[in-house]
């Protein structure tokens, strides 16, 4: 093909011109809370081989107003995520068809949803009472 | 026409020869229930101004020419109807993420001359038959497994779509990907191991972070992205060298 002059659109902005974007990335920002969930978490756990002493300091940090904070945001970003990531999870999935029709993309997500529910609900149950 | 109304229609416009950069120009169309946002196009080339530039075939969603920016979303112009917009204007841009030759008019060789070719997009055969010998045959259930992304027109909205494509070009991108998916997936096909390298590669579809905006903007149901993100795991097999033992055709 012969070359013409041709203008090259930039790129800078992209993320916020379409709300499907936005959400895309907001889907992908949350999972910077849940990283630094969890990198409080371990910090707890090595806190608890130090004993007792240590281990309460760092229950006291946690129990701070910005810590909680902290926490009930990541709550919400982390659940946003755990949405977002079983409503992508389909086109991870292989084409398997039942009786000639393919499952459909809800039942995947659906399945997912249900199940991090049950887990979460499963897992405050056995921290709160047992 | 008692039912004619009249919208305004903002379109890109960018000559190579005279223009540093691409500016928009307003034009007033009259349109009717039925009238497409390609057909206003037209109206504007046939009445307006002859010099609009911009591509078009069939005007009935099967030959993947007319594609464009719709108010911000890729769409084929013949597919999208102006009563959708009215009484809101129209913006019309040329696809997303391709350089622009002029107007509407984008430069498609990155995908038909480069990223098309390199996917082998034909069934490579395990042996080369006569034609004496017949034709290849396949199960409905055979056939069901490729089917979905066979129905790829081309039409390039999955790339305008693709952000991962705007800012890295050497991306293979979602049409070309789902098209090599469409014939690995094919029962006649033993061709996964040609295929292997595109595939596997930081541009293949580990270049895919699953936005999933072409799975949506896609006029065919091809669903990129799920072509795409299903062989992240077979590109994990292959580089742990287990793909042969689990894929269905035995991996040959």
């Amino acid at each position: 093909m012969a070359r013409v002059k041709t203008f090259i659109r930039p790129m800078e902005g992209w993320w916020r011109k379409n709300p499907f974007f936005v959400r895309y990335m907001i889907r992908e920002g949350s999972s910077v809370f849940l990283a630094i969930y969890a990198v409080i978490l371990l910090v707890g756990l090595l806190r608890l081989t130090q004993g007792e002493a240590a281990y309460d300091a760092w229950r006291v940090a946690v129990a701070s107003p910005l810590s909680l904070l902290f926490h009930w945001l990541a709550l919400l970003t982390v659940g946003y995520h755990a949405y977002t990531w079983w409503k992508v999870s389909p086109k991870t999935a292989p084409d398997i068809f039942i009786a000639g029709r393919p499952i459909p993309e809800l039942v995947i997500s659906g399945g997912g949803w249900l199940a991090t529910i049950g887990a979460s609900i499963l897992i405050y149950i056995i921290v709160r009472w047992m | 026409m008692a039912d004619t109304q009249t919208i305004e229609i903002e379109v890109l416009r960018y000559n190579p020869e005279k223009d540093h950069e691409p500016h928009f120009e307003t034009f007033k169309v009259p349109f009717t229930h039925d009238t497409s946002v390609l057909q206003g196009l037209q109206y504007i080339k046939d009445h307006l101004d002859g010099s609009l530039t911009f591509r078009w075939s069939c005007r009935m969603a099967i030959c993947g020419s007319c594609g464009k920016m719709v108010n911000g979303k890729p769409e084929l112009s013949c597919h999208t109807f102006l009563r959708d917009y009215y009484p809101g204007k129209v913006r019309i841009e040329p696809l997303n993420h391709f350089p622009v030759v002029r107007d509407l008019v984008i430069d498609q060789s990155d995908f038909f001359d480069k990223k098309l070719p390199s996917i082998k997009p034909y069934v490579v055969p395990k042996e080369e038959k006569p034609v004496s010998a017949g034709t290849y045959m396949q199960t409905p259930a055979q056939f069901q497994q490729y089917y979905k992304y066979s129905q790829c027109i081309n039409c390039l909205l999955c790339y305008a779509a693709c952000p991962q494509y705007g800012l890295k070009p050497e991306f293979t991108g979602p049409a070309a990907l789902a098209l090599l998916h469409r014939y690995n997936a094919d029962s006649r096909d033993r061709g996964w191991e040609e295929r292997a390298e595109v595939l596997n590669a930081e541009e293949g579809v580990w270049g895919c972070t699953l936005v999933g905006y072409c799975s949506e903007v896609c006029p065919k149901q091809v669903d990129p992205a799920r072509a795409i993100n299903q062989n992240k795991v077979n590109s994990t097999m292959d580089y742990f060298g287990v793909r042969k033992l689990l894929m269905p055709k035995g991996g040959d």
